[in-house]
């Protein structure tokens, strides 16, 4: 079973980092770095579930009988893409807070609205 | 880890490993745009970011027992759902026998397309392409109402000034990349067309495009770039890719078929999957190349901004 | 052009969203985002008729049959929510121009309409598909126009509390992927429909299991469920006016839907709730939602604050709504949905007049507000009665329904809480109204006028409304109790 199953773990394993990094750190660039971590292990998590032991890339061709799945493929194409515009928002909402605040840093943040309230 | 510009450099690593592995997994379609939208344009907005927000990141204070706990409840929630998964790799798995198999076996006769995953992505499921064109549209629309400066005449004058001496320096830079810019141009264009046929398609090419334009801009500096790339242009093109996309679903419509039934587009079936197929990929193209470069633009423009300020 | 009613719903705001940028003018842009708003309540009316008449509307996306291609499904309760959502934009879109003139610098303006219409489109994209990783495309949509939109208020704290939905909302958004990828493996499809008649025979797999979990938790992030709302209250109070008028009565509805579709139509309504103790959690968690929420609003001393605490705790009834898992109970908590919508839009949108008149809205100056903008302050006043569910207005229908169906499932405890709850929405309206009429007005307010016509309009209409449909309730309780009927595979 182990051998069947232990790429999905090392996902798994990835997955949780990511995770990790998002909910622990408190610099803003770095969540976004930990919430893009998270996000790439999913994707890994899709294309090795569509991988067929002995197929090869979806397009047809002469002579090749077995094809890995086309649909997790495609899925992921449009899951990544939605990654890079969730990072770019992310991104842009950090230079602003910058701006305003002195500070990504989510601590420092907090005490300064604590102390306009 | 405490320098954010090592762990950035490390995440673009990250993600061209995964680019590999995706290619050993048989999705090269998803390796290319991992590549260049993952590992390239991923990679260049954070040093982007970094270079305004600060280098290193400040130690956290508290000890993060709870996240901790959940990311640990998390991972063994999900390391437990694994336990009943088909094993990997197996040709008997649901997935392989249902849905996909229609995918594989008819898609050349119903769209004459050789790859697979561009009939899925652009016909089969052409709506979800459209989707997607639109969250790619909607972050660029986000960025530009966040991060748009206006801009001032006389600013243009000073700065050229400054990127004058500093293009001086890096003379075997700027003929290589004078150079490289057209083929790498050119290559965008193929990768555009030759969609259908081997790994590629609108997205990845838009993406190519832009890595141009950003070549371009970083060599030779803003000011030069905004004279080469008009910017209210540019978001007329983005608005326009994606009305290319709707419209070839329009088209659909008025000619009494659903929204992006490509069939009625030529007089044999076939052929209008084609014609419909091109269009939708080069308005994603469009769409993309252009986002890409206003979001890069205004990201530049923010620093520029900053540094006039302290000026 | 009937029968293509179900994706011009979804595409003609879609499509307006980039039109705007070819329009220079930004007062032409409020009329067309406004008329392609009008177009889109227009079709939802057309299709909620046609739905409640011939039954469930399949369209299938690019002539494909599902599950190779993408459907649209509408069925009594898509239509109920598309109605509400396309309603809502429309009425607060009317204000727009005249809230956002104060609130947001002028070259953004153009960039403010086409994110929400963009935020409509997301919005009505979800309620209306029938493929399940379709909703997670749409949802993203929508997303990133709030998380843009809310990051458009004035205050700098605007920018934080949209950073933080951001991250939260996409960790939700990453938990449904993850949730629709287990399902996938599972079954091989993506096709909400096909995927209720697969997951079945692989119900009591682990996978399954955690499948459903990481859903439903996905779903509860954005629902701003009791504990994972901590985003809701800044976003709502930072953001625009008009943003916050028209997230609160709708974002948070459409994740509600989400959970509904994905707990009956899905999963099934006896694996859904035998697997998990959900019945239990949610009850839990919806009433402790409804205490917290409610308490922390009294303390508040920001209006926006306090009513999206309150916003916080009728979500906790709509919770306990399901949670009966009775026709009943889900009727009351689509009706709650109605309902909230009308008043959370009506309430939001009065208070962007007075940020409007005043600039601020800081609970100490709103003294003598009563007097110097009656209209508006009588329209708080109202929407207030209809949060506690004072009978006539809309908030005692839902409320009616709601201690109805839990009585009749035999929990009484939990029928006084829920009246214990309305009590304490006594007391933080009661703190509204003492400061607006009972309090001399502060010096140097003497100049503040009634709000502009361009507020008044939509406040009264959705005022009005509330008190309509809390007399003639034929049109809410008909619709909620088919949907509500059809979900439990019960004919009428």
């Amino acid at each position: 079973m182990i051998l069947g199953l232990y790429n999905y773990w090392i996902v798994v394993v990835l997955m949780m980092v990511g995770f990790y990094i998002v909910i622990a750190h408190g610099n803003l660039v770095k969540k976004i770095i930990g919430l893009t971590i998270f996000q790439t292990s999913v994707f890994i998590f899709y294309i090795s579930m569509a991988k067929v032991d002995g197929g090869t890339a979806p397009i047809l061709a002469e002579g090749i009988k077995q094809f890995s799945n086309p649909l997790p493929h495609v899925l992921i194409l449009t899951a990544i893409v939605v990654g890079i515009a969730t990072t770019a928002l992310g991104l842009a909402l950090a230079v602003r807070i910058k701006e305003a605040y002195g500070s990504v840093e989510e601590e420092e943040i907090q005490k300064k609205d604590n102390l306009d309230c | 880890m405490k320098d954010l510009l090592a762990v950035i450099m490390l995440l673009g690593i990250y993600g061209l490993l995964s680019a590999s592995f995706f290619v050993v997994m048989d999705a090269v379609d998803v390796a290319f745009t991992e590549a260049s939208v993952g590992a390239g344009i991923s990679t260049l907005l954070m040093l982007v970011t970094i270079s305004m927000t600060g280098r290193s990141e400040h130690p956290v204070r508290h000890k993060p027992l709870l996240a901790l706990a959940v990311v640990i409840f998390t991972g063994g929630l999900l390391i437990y759902g694994t336990l009943d998964m088909p094993y990997f790799g197996l040709a008997e798995a649901p997935i392989h026998q249902h849905v996909a198999p229609r995918y594989i076996n008819d898609s050349m006769q119903e769209i004459g397309v050789p790859n697979i995953v561009t009939s899925v992505l652009a016909s089969y499921r052409a709506f979800d392409t459209f989707g997607e064109v639109v969250v790619i549209f909607t972050a660029g629309i986000g960025v530009l109402a966040l991060l748009s400066v206006a801009r001032r005449r006389d600013d243009a004058t000073k700065i050229e000034s400054l990127n004058m001496s500093m293009h001086e320096k890096h003379l075997i830079l700027r003929i290589v990349t004078k150079i490289l810019i057209p083929f790498i141009l050119l290559f965008a264009l193929y990768v555009q067309f030759h969609g259908d046929y081997g790994p590629g398609g609108g997205f990845q090419a838009g993406v190519i495009f832009a890595a141009a334009i950003f070549l371009y801009t970083m060599l030779f500096g803003m000011s030069t770039a905004r004279r080469v790339i008009n910017q209210s242009l540019t978001q007329l093109l983005a608005a326009i890719g994606v009305l290319l996309y709707g419209s070839v679903g329009v088209v659909s419509l008025l000619n009494g078929k659903n929204f992006l039934d490509y069939s009625v587009l030529a007089t044999d079936p076939v052929a209008g999957q084609h014609l419909g197929i091109l269009l939708i990929e080069l308005g994603v193209g469009i769409t993309v190349a252009s986002i890409m470069i206003i979001i890069f633009f205004n990201f530049a423009a923010r620093i520029e901004d900053q540094q006039n300020k302290e000026n | 052009m009937l029968a293509h009613l179900p994706i011009l719903q979804v595409i003609v705001p879609l499509m307006a969203a980039p039109l705007c940028l070819l329009i220079t003018r930004p007062r032409l842009v409020w009329l067309f985002a406004l008329i392609a708003s009008g177009l889109a309540f227009l079709i939802s009316s057309v299709l909620l008729q046609q739905v409640m008449t011939s039954g469930t509307i399949i369209y299938e996306l690019g002539g494909w049959a599902p599950p190779w291609g993408i459907e649209y499904r509408i069925d009594q309760l898509n239509a109920f929510l598309l109605l509400i959502i396309s309603a809502v934009s429309t009425v607060v879109l009317f204000a727009a121009h005249t809230s956002i003139s104060q609130e947001i610098p002028t070259d953004r303006h153009t960039f403010f309409y086409i994110l929400y219409l963009l935020c409509l489109a997301g919005m009505l994209g979800i309620v209306a598909t029938g493929d399940a990783f379709n909703v997670f495309v749409f949802l993203e949509i929508s997303s990133l126009s709030a998380y843009a939109l809310i990051a458009l208020g004035k205050d700098r704290r605007a920018l934080w509390a949209s950073y933080q939905y951001l991250i939260m909302g996409t960790i939700g958004a990453t938990f449904i992927l993850i949730g629709i990828g287990l399902m996938y493996q599972m079954t091989g499809t993506l096709n909400m429909d096909d995927l209720s008649r697969r997951l079945p025979e692989v119900a009591q797999t682990k996978t399954v299991f955690t499948a459903f979990a990481f859903v439903i938790v996905g779903i509860c992030l954005k629902l701003a469920m009791f504990p994972l709302h901590l985003w809701l209250p800044n976003a709502y109070a930072y953001a625009p006016s008009i943003v916050t008028a028209f997230l609160a009565a709708t974002a948070t509805k459409v994740a509600v839907y989400l959970l509904i579709r994905f707990t009956f139509s899905v999963f099934g309504l006896s694996f859904s709730f035998t697997h998990l103790p959900l019945q239990i959690l949610f009850l839990v968690l919806g009433l402790a939602g409804i205490f917290v929420a409610s308490t922390a609003a009294i303390y508040q001393t920001n209006i926006k604050h306090l009513f999206a605490y309150s916003s916080i705790a009728q979500i906790g009834y709509m919770i306990v709504g399901f949670s009966v898992s009775t026709v009943a109970g889900l009727t009351a908590t689509l009706l709650h949905l109605f309902n909230h919508a009308l008043m959370k839009s009506a309430l939001f949108l009065a208070l962007g007049a007075v940020m409007y008149r005043i600039g601020t809205t800081q609970l100490n100056h709103f003294q003598g507000l009563g007097h110097q903008m009656p209209l508006t302050m009588a329209a708080i006043v109202i929407g207030g009665l209809s949060l506690i569910g004072v009978p006539l207005t809309v908030g005692f229908v839902s409320k009616w329904y709601l201690v109805l169906a839990v009585i009749e499932n035999g929990w009484w405890p939990v029928a006084v809480l829920i009246l214990l709850g309305s009590l304490l929405a006594v007391v933080y309206v009661w703190r509204i109204v003492e400061m607006a009429y009972f309090k001399p007005a502060l010096a140097g307010t003497e100049t503040i006028k009634e709000a502009p016509l361009s507020f008044l309009i939509p406040i009264w209409i959705l005022i009005i409304a509330n008190i309509y449909f809390g007399i003639d309730t034929r049109l809410s309780v008909q619709v909620a109790q088919a949907a509500s009927q059809s979900l439990f595979g019960v004919s009428p």
